[in-house]
């Protein structure tokens, strides 16, 4: 159900090898997109990642449930189509279950396709006894009209069979039952994968399949193929555009109608806050520093950011939870191809949206070491969720048009990110990465109703809170830092002001100004900073007593010597520049090396540098 | 002779063998593309490249250069 606070962020990379064992260690394997993290996060009660394609999960977690006094500790692994790997992450869950390190090894299914995820359960029987077929998804193979008879499974397979769905929690708690029976009759003991043809384990898997599932009609199986023919047939490129437009008209019109409340309540609070503070007579230059400096920059990343999150979010988590990302690889993988680079990038693209740390761990699934890499490098060439809100304020602001004018420029901006991503991977493939296309295999899972309350709740809750959590956490001290430097005085100016002085020739050769360009330097560590304290450089010292309305953040600018070429470079740059100090983290543990992690902060930087000089030297020519 | 590639879609054939040894083989084995598996092809992507095919109940997109390698019966 979209990116969660653990998948992003400095987590997004941490390994899964510190598990807590309790009574019975329990290993969820199975193939790609059949449910193993729902089940996890059903069991466990934690937030793993989960959406409606194929490689979500490339770490793997830990996470335990007590069940009838007994401490179980569930391991999700990665999914894998066999046991004989071949990506880093099928080798990670390879490697778990022939360790032995679990006392019983449950292999989930998909109902709806059983026949293929026999295989991986064939596979698994070979090396290990103490086995649970769990077969989830039963809610939607009924609804398919796909009959299977449990009792037969089990007895072709002679292992148990329990039946799950593991969105409602259906059947959950006998397969807790078994794997509590399982750890107390069976003996534990691992033999080596036996040599046997995977022709054959092919073969035994689709008698078996035959044998036990009855299929009684095809109307669903037929309606996704309707929706196919639409979302990847010949205007397949223009759903896609218009899609974009829709969730950024409905990202821009929510936003618009909420922000000025919400930064008029915030702001009567500073006010009040100001007055205890005189009240309770504390040093003017602590209240100062406190109201003035941390607490106004906290307003303005909450006023500006919550809102277009809290909508943005939820949308894009619901087109996950559908199934249209694979669909999205499907159709921009000939692009992909002709860059010499792979389909499934659009997959990691789409996760760069929510985190570019994210989106950088989830190139595990790509095959390709080469093809990976070029995807880690160019992550950043798309905005993710700390630079969407700035992005947005900073359009609205300075286009106009009601909301769709705002929201077609938008959609035209990430638009040019993902045609700089197909540019600069098309780079790399010709110069630093120079090499063959290798292949691309993707499952596109069928398509599944969204749970959109849930959706929702989870969205809000676990993901835009956190972001903004995020935010503010680093924003106070941010706030902080910048109030002392904008007061701490050397001579007449600043230690600030002497900063973005010496920032001003290069950010006007830019189109810019020195404050922005110190801005996106002090940023590093956050994005969802660079806008509020570009407004601290340029507000500091004066005293803004009402909200923040977006009239009042267009007059500020203004005043600062904005104009629309300034507007559309802020925006390119804001596109293209360095990755956030996480990302780059993130990056350097992924690929273990500093030249590669070097050029991911180059590469953009470069782009955006060069794009904003080019559109100042336009425009004054032009002018 | 006909390719898995030349599957134009709702089209369906039947897999003879797999005409290359490399590990993208083992790939569409791990996957059941298996000779005697029976294929449908269900959608191609807006480019012509690559298509879907529908493969033991699910749907696995390959791109042409390797579903060409595919022999139908």
């Amino acid at each position: 159900m979209g990116l969660t606070k653990s998948s992003t962020g400095k987590n997004a990379c941490d390994r899964f090898l510190d598990i807590k064992t309790g009574d019975i260690t329990v290993a969820l394997m199975g193939n790609p997109n059949v449910g193993k993290s729902t089940l996890f996060n059903y069991l466990t009660g934690m937030r793993q990642h989960t959406g409606n394609w194929p490689g979500k999960t490339v770490t793997g977690a830990s996470g335990n449930c007590t069940y009838k006094n007994k401490e179980i500790t569930f391991v999700d692994l990665p999914g894998c189509y066999s046991l004989l790997s071949h990506s880093p992450e099928e080798e990670v869950a390879r490697d778990f279950v022939v360790s032995g390190e679990a006392d019983v090894t449950v292999v989930v299914c998909d109902a709806t396709a059983l026949e293929r995820n026999l295989i991986l359960v064939l596979q698994t029987q070979q090396i290990t006894k103490k086995l649970i077929v769990c077969v989830n998804l039963i809610d939607e193979a009924e609804k398919k009209g796909i009959k299977i008879d449990k009792e037969k499974l089990e007895k072709e397979l002679g292992a148990p069979v329990i039946t799950t769905a593991a969105r409602s929690g259906k059947g959950v708690n006998n397969l807790l039952d078994k794997i509590v029976k399982a750890k107390e009759t069976a003996e534990n003991e691992n033999t080596p994968l036996s040599g046997e043809e995977i022709e054959e384990t092919v073969n035994r898997a689709a008698q078996i399949a035959d044998a036990c599932v009855r299929f009684k009609n095809t109307n669903l199986i037929e309606r996704d193929r309707k929706i196919d023919k639409i979302l990847t047939g010949r205007p397949a490129y223009a759903v896609m555009l218009l899609m974009l437009l829709g969730i950024f008209w409905l990202t821009i019109a929510g936003a618009n109608s909420v922000s000025g409340a919400l930064s008029g309540a915030l702001f009567k609070t500073e006010e009040w806050l100001n007055l205890a503070l005189i009240q309770i007579n504390t040093p003017d230059f602590l209240r100062e520093l406190v109201v003035f400096g941390g607490y106004r920059m906290l307003v303005w990343v909450v006023s500006v950011m919550l809102p277009p999150m809290a909508i943005f979010f939820p949308l894009f988590t619901i087109l996950e939870d559908l199934g249209y990302l694979p669909r999205v690889a499907f159709n921009l993988d000939k692009c992909f191809k002709r860059c010499g680079a792979c389909g499934k990038q659009a997959l990691t693209m789409c996760m760069g949206f929510g985190c570019n740390a994210a989106g950088v761990v989830g190139a595990r699934i790509i095959d390709s070491p080469r093809e990976r890499l070029i995807a880690i490098i160019t992550n950043s060439l798309v905005p993710c969720n700390g630079r969407f809100p700035a992005l947005i304020s900073v359009i609205t602001v300075f286009i106009v048009g009601g909301v769709f004018m705002p929201s077609v420029v938008l959609t035209g901006a990430i638009t040019l990110g993902i045609v700089m991503t197909f540019l600069a991977s098309k780079f790399l493939s010709r110069t630093f990465l120079k090499g063959e296309t290798s292949s691309f295999v993707l499952e596109l899972p069928p398509y599944r109703r969204p749970q959109i309350g849930k959706v929702i709740v989870r969205s809000v809750f676990d993901r835009t809170l956190f972001v903004l959590g995020r935010a503010v956490a680093t924003a106070i001290p941010a706030g902080l830092l910048l109030w002392l430097l904008a007061n701490i005085n050397i001579g007449d100016t600043s230690l600030f002001a002497c900063f973005c002085q010496s920032l001003e020739p290069l950010g006007n050769v830019m189109g810019l100004d020195g404050v922005i360009l110190a801005a996106f330097i002090l940023g590093f560590t956050a994005n969802e900073t660079v806008i509020p304290i570009m407004l601290m450089g340029y507000i500091s010292g004066t005293v803004l007593t009402d909200g923040v309305s977006l009239a009042q953040l267009r007059d500020v600018l203004v005043l600062n010597g904005w104009n629309i070429v300034t507007a559309v470079n802020m925006i390119v740059f804001f596109l293209f520049h360095w990755p956030c100090a996480t990302t780059m983290l993130t990056i350097y543990k992924e690929t273990k090396s500093a030249k590669w992690t070097a050029l991911s902060f180059a590469l953009p930087t470069v782009i955006g540098v060069f794009i904003c000089i080019a559109v100042n030297l336009l425009c004054n020519l032009l002018a | 002779m006909r390719r898995l590639s030349e599957l134009a879609v709702d089209e369906s054939g039947v897999i003879s063998y797999i005409d290359t040894k490399n590990r993208l083989r083992r790939r569409l084995y791990d996957l059941g593309l298996v000779p005697g598996t029976k294929v449908f092809c269900v959608a191609k992507s807006p480019l012509g490249d690559p298509k879907a095919f529908l493969v033991r109940g699910a749907v696995i997109s390959l791109r042409c250069e390797d579903s060409e390698d595919i022999i139908l019966e």
